[in-house]
């Protein structure tokens, strides 16, 4: 069952025909463990990983440490949930060390994430403190290097 | 010399040695010189990984250059890799060699079955092997003044060799018997029950057996049997093993040797007159890769079986019958069906589709009516050359 996923997160787009005869288990159980993936939320969604400059899109990336009063029984889960709510928070960790949560926030520009940070997320009751650093360059994302992908310099024909 | 004297540069066919002009070329090197002028073509014709080393194992080295590692080692290599060569051998396969007079760094398996082959051969003296098999093992033998005795393997042993087959081509002048399976060119392995049967043949006769494991981690479904660990087997085994397959380290030519001390010996001295040691910095690779944990070979590993089972079904469907191979990263398809020989649909392969194939025969005449296909390419190119192939075999099959 393990080489059907393998499969399937290296190239999300392989049909279940494919991937029958990538790992010699029936099509219909390789469907069968895809659909319960599915519904268990172990297979969340499938999407394409973008080079956005590419396309000439603009985006912004900051990585916003953040401070946090854990609460009562909730712990700081409450808290989290607040801040992954707004759709500008593309990921959010709870994280050991100096700060709790680890927030990637995306934006078009900024002057968008400042705000953001400044009139959102900043003010929140719980948050007691945010340390917000812009991200320069992206080298690899996911498993995926940006630019400079190493190519296989084999030749041919070999014994 | 003055100018005017006419000097011919012809060299006559004396300057050559007897040995090596009775030598045939490599069926592969023909292939080779054909494509290296053509673009566009998809080659499973390869016989390394697709993967590039890993590089936990890439670092390791460039960190030992900056060290400044860049020196001989000793002539059996460095104590480290061979001790840790040592403590793999124990923990995969319960096997105790010491480090220290029984296992040789070469370069390469190629440097390793050279040296076997000239460490245990007298003229005149037959070493069996398989048919077909990799195109370097008759031609060690016939270098090293032994003579090489084929043991014909067809698919419907799914290309094993076995042990009644060896024991009938024995005679006095039998000196050795030559395998490497996993199967370089057919993906074939050879399960635990006839090795003991091939280890008992050995004990019999007093032979000794030269087994080529390079390919043992590259095993699908199946636990690979180490030779040398059969019971009474690791005195007359010669295990050669390397890096190449398993992490994907070809370019580093790094390879060993584990045998009994007087045997590695005698190995050891021709290593250190034509040799003297293998690289260093190889040598550091190895050491690394052999250190760190293998989920990366793993990874390596799970891939290639997928495209091995695409690749088998991939022929199946186009009506080229392959037997399942368990083992390396070759599929070896049948093209009787065409009517052509193994050459000639090779070559129109290649000029009609574009696509590259090693002919059967280059391993032996066995390998007549099959071509080996190399899956350790990206699984596009598989699926195209699957395409290009059906094609091809659509259009010239026996009417």
């Amino acid at each position: 069952m393990k080489q059907i996923f393998e499969a399937l997160e290296k190239d999300a787009r392989l049909t279940p025909e494919k991937i029958s005869s990538m790992t010699g288990i029936a099509v219909a159980d390789v469907k069968k463990a895809i659909k319960k993936a599915e519904q268990d939320r172990a297979i969340l969604r499938y999407k394409a990983i973008i080079d956005w400059t590419k396309l000439g899109e603009e985006e912004v990336l900051a990585l916003v440490e953040v401070k946090v009063v854990p609460q009562r029984n909730v712990g700081f889960d409450a808290i989290a949930e607040r801040i992954y709510r707004f759709k500008e928070a593309r990921s959010v960790y709870l994280a050991s060390g100096t700060y709790d949560l680890a927030v990637i926030v995306a934006c078009k520009t900024m002057q968008e994430i400042a705000v953001f940070v400044s009139e959102k997320l900043a003010p929140l009751e719980a948050v007691q403190g945010t340390v917000t650093h812009f991200i320069l360059k992206k080298y690899k994302e996911d498993g995926e290097i940006f630019e400079g992908g190493e190519e296989v310099k084999r030749l041919p024909i070999a014994p | 010399m003055s100018r005017s004297e006419p000097v011919n540069t012809r060299l006559s066919k004396k300057c050559l040695s007897e040995k090596v002009t009775a030598l045939p070329p490599s069926g592969i090197r023909k292939f080779f010189d054909l494509l290296s002028s053509m673009e566009g073509v998809i080659s499973l014709g390869v016989g390394e990984p697709d993967f590039i080393t890993p590089w936990y194992i890439r670092e390791a080295a460039i960190y030992s250059l900056e060290k400044g590692y860049t020196m001989y080692t000793s002539n059996k290599g460095t104590p480290e890799l061979r001790a840790e060569i040592a403590k793999y051998l124990q923990s995969h396969f319960n096997l105790v060699y010491n480090p220290d007079d029984e296992i040789l760094i070469t370069v390469g398996v190629s440097e390793g079955l050279d040296l076997a082959a000239r460490a245990i051969l007298n003229p005149g003296d037959e070493v069996i092997m398989p048919d077909p098999c990799y195109v370097a093992y008759p031609a060690a033998i016939s270098l090293a003044g032994g003579t090489p005795v084929r043991v014909p393997t067809t698919v419907d042993n799914d290309f094993e060799i076995t042990a009644n087959d060896i024991e009938s081509r024995i005679t006095p002048k039998t000196k050795a018997i030559l395998i490497g399976y996993p199967c370089n060119p057919t993906g074939a392995i050879l399960p635990k029950e006839e090795l003991e049967r091939i280890a008992e043949v050995a004990k019999r006769h007093h032979l000794l057996v030269i087994s080529d494991e390079v390919y043992c981690r590259l095993v699908y479904g199946i636990e690979h049997t180490c030779l040398a660990a059969l019971p009474g087997m690791r005195e007359r085994t010669i295990l050669l093993n390397g890096f190449s397959k398993a992490y994907a380290m070809t370019g580093w030519r790094i390879g060993y040797a584990a045998c009994g001390k007087e045997i590695i010996g005698a190995m050891t001295k021709i290593h250190q007159y034509t040799m003297l040691c293998a690289p260093i910095m190889g040598q550091m690779a190895a050491l690394e890769a052999l250190k760190a944990n293998d989920r990366e070979v793993d990874i390596m590993v799970r891939d290639y079986d997928r495209r091995r089972r695409v690749i088998v079904k991939g022929f199946r469907d186009i009506g080229l019958s392959c037997f399942e191979p368990k083992g390396a990263f070759y599929a070896f398809p049948s093209i009787k069906v065409t009517g052509m020989s193994s050459e000639e649909f090779a070559e129109k392969l290649l000029m009609e589709e574009k696509v590259a194939v090693v002919p059967g025969t280059a391993f032996g005449d066995c390998g007549e009516g099959y071509i080996r296909c190399c899956y350790a390419t990206s699984m596009p190119e598989i699926e195209e050359a699957l395409k290009r192939m059906a094609r091809f075999v659509d259009k010239h099959r026996k009417k």
